[in-house]
């Protein structure tokens, strides 16, 4: 990416002009959340002014017209994850609900007292949790997969946990804390020579690496919109059309029915069959304005990019006395999880906040991964594709201060 | 000295330092000529958990005075922890329960005790009150 291509992403991003306590900002934060560009504001602008009305169930124009870019959007997703078929992608409100939505749909199915569910060390609460709930609720065991020093997963272990009595496995594709990226493809391969499904959890994933769902072969994938420049409160849940035929709805209501008696309710065809109440039809209009942005600019040059600063950003903070880099996968997304000394991470965010530089310090949602670790939590610099050299300069710089100060 | 001449105290040692990076350079050291928490009291019942960071709270009452004792894992917390304990300790329940700190915010140091940083010292706060108001009822 050229330095004039990049100054010209930035300025779709008005958020990146703010001042921070009279400084500019510099947002490395965007493992939590992204920044939005013009484009999906005005989508969701636009949408309120001139495409509000209710979906699916009008015979007027405007409840036409919003239902046909609702749609729209479900295909925009779609051909994004490269998915066969348009009603194999639900919206939701987010990755936690996508995984929620598995975990007690596929759960209430196909998983009996005595069963088990494999997730990882490294995986967010939100990918642990609803595994948790549905183990208490059905007298399923949790089993994890373990990781090497690096903060790579060791797949050999991860054999020896599969059996007749695994129900499915839930993997992370990026985990939020060590930037790994996990080789999904060989896990499920290995997990489909037992015939046992795979959910992917791509919140980290999509907006950094191409993904296609097909060739992955995952049963299940699921992403949250904020993390890919569109707006919160929406989010994918992709899942192969037979298993999600195979397992009953999650909430029940409007939109998801067939016909209603108070004798028998039918449901009504997929997608439309998860999607109970009124949809987020501003949402995934948006969200499909911020996947043609990355697409615009190609997610290849991103990662690239990312990949640029990644490279850049470790090899100065290595200059540090006392850095250690928490995850150092051969395969790794732009997340920097570091400690210096016996600094506590909380001092570091919050004097670099001082600074005008956001990162995130503590645990990361995912106190599992932390504990195995031994440590109290982690400062972590995430970037995106507006993010530059010159800021990596400023925040190294900042951080030595910093560092100077808890010393 | 009344916990108001105490907060007063404060506030006029902050208010040498236009610089938020002075302020908290006296912060860290507050922090870290912190005396240390005996490892006993680092026990399960005295800590309070912070989503960012750990406290670790101790009180005693003795002749109608209550003494605090506490710590944190990240010095800034710290400082805090020695500023409040500097503050509170060393008066009557009634007294404590009583207070208003007006100095956090005086400081420029407010969005350290705010509920959504949940570093544990908003819990901190909470936690000397209800030790003050343990020890009012005993003493009752």
């Amino acid at each position: 990416m050229t330095n004039e291509q990049l100054q010209h992403i930035r300025a779709d991003f008005p958020i990146l002009t703010e001042k921070i306590y009279g400084k500019d900002l510099i947002y490395f934060d965007n493992g939590a959340t992204t920044q939005k560009p013009r484009c999906v504001v005005e989508k969701i602008e636009n949408g309120y002014y001139h495409l509000n009305a209710n979906i699916h169930r009008g015979v007027h124009f405007l409840s036409q017209k919003a239902t046909e870019a609702h749609e729209a959007a479900r295909t925009t997703v779609a051909e994004f994850l490269k998915a066969e078929k348009r009603e194999e992608i639900i919206f939701t409100r987010g990755t936690t609900e996508a995984i929620n939505l598995v975990a007690t749909s596929f759960g209430e199915a196909f998983c009996h007292a005595g069963d088990e569910v494999v997730v990882s060390v490294m995986e967010h609460h939100s990918n642990i949790v609803p595994w948790q709930m549905l183990c208490e609720r059905k007298g399923l065991k949790l089993k994890v997969i373990p990781m090497n020093e690096s903060g790579e997963l060791d797949l050999d272990v991860f054999k020896s946990l599969l059996n007749e009595k695994t129900r499915i496995v839930s993997i992370t594709h990026v985990s939020n804390v060590l930037g790994t990226i996990n080789p999904v493809d060989e896990i499920i391969q290995i997990a489909h020579e037992k015939s046992i499904p795979v959910l992917v959890d791509g919140a980290q994933a999509v907006p950094h690496i191409p993904v296609n769902v097909v060739e992955m072969d995952a049963d299940f994938y699921v992403f949250s919109a904020h993390k890919i420049y569109g707006p919160t409160g929406i989010g994918v849940l992709y899942g192969k059309s037979n298993l999600l035929n195979a397992i009953p709805p999650y909430q029940g209501g409007g939109e998801m029915i067939a016909t209603v008696t108070f004798e028998k309710t039918t449901y009504n065809e997929l997608p439309f069959k998860f999607e109970a109440g009124t949809p987020d039809y501003i949402g995934s209009t948006a969200l499909a304005e911020a996947i043609r942005y990355v697409e615009n600019i190609g997610i290849e040059n991103i990662a690239a990019h990312e990949h640029e600063l990644l490279i850049y950003a470790t090899e100065q903070l290595l200059e540090i006395e006392g850095m250690r880099i928490i995850g150092t996968a051969e395969n790794k997304s732009s997340v920097i999880s570091f400690l210096v000394g016996n600094i506590h991470p909380y001092d570091i965010g919050m004097l670099l906040d001082k600074l005008g530089i956001a990162v995130r310090t503590g645990h990361h949602c995912a106190q599992p991964l932390i504990d195995s670790l031994g440590i109290p939590g982690t400062v972590r610099a995430s970037f995106a594709f507006y993010n530059t050299k010159e800021e990596i300069d400023v925040f190294i710089t900042a951080l030595k201060k910093v560092v100077l100060m808890l010393s | 000295m009344t916990i108001n001449e105490l907060q007063d105290n404060i506030i006029e040692e902050f208010s040498m330092f236009d610089d938020w990076m002075d302020k908290y350079a006296l912060l860290i050291d507050l922090g870290n000529s912190l005396e240390p928490l005996d490892e006993k009291y680092k026990n399960q019942q005295n800590i309070i958990m912070g989503c960012q960071s750990r406290v670790w709270l101790n009180a005693e009452l003795k002749d109608g005075i209550v003494t605090f004792q506490g710590e944190s894992d990240a010095v800034l917390v710290k400082g805090i922890v020695s500023l409040l304990i500097n503050v509170l300790s060393g008066h009557t329940p009634d007294e404590i329960l009583n207070a208003d700190l007006y100095f956090i915010d005086d400081i420029g140091l407010k969005e350290h005790l705010s509920p959504t940083r949940s570093n544990g010292l908003v819990a901190m706060v909470k936690q000397m009150k209800m030790f003050a108001l343990a020890y009012k009822s005993i003493k009752q």
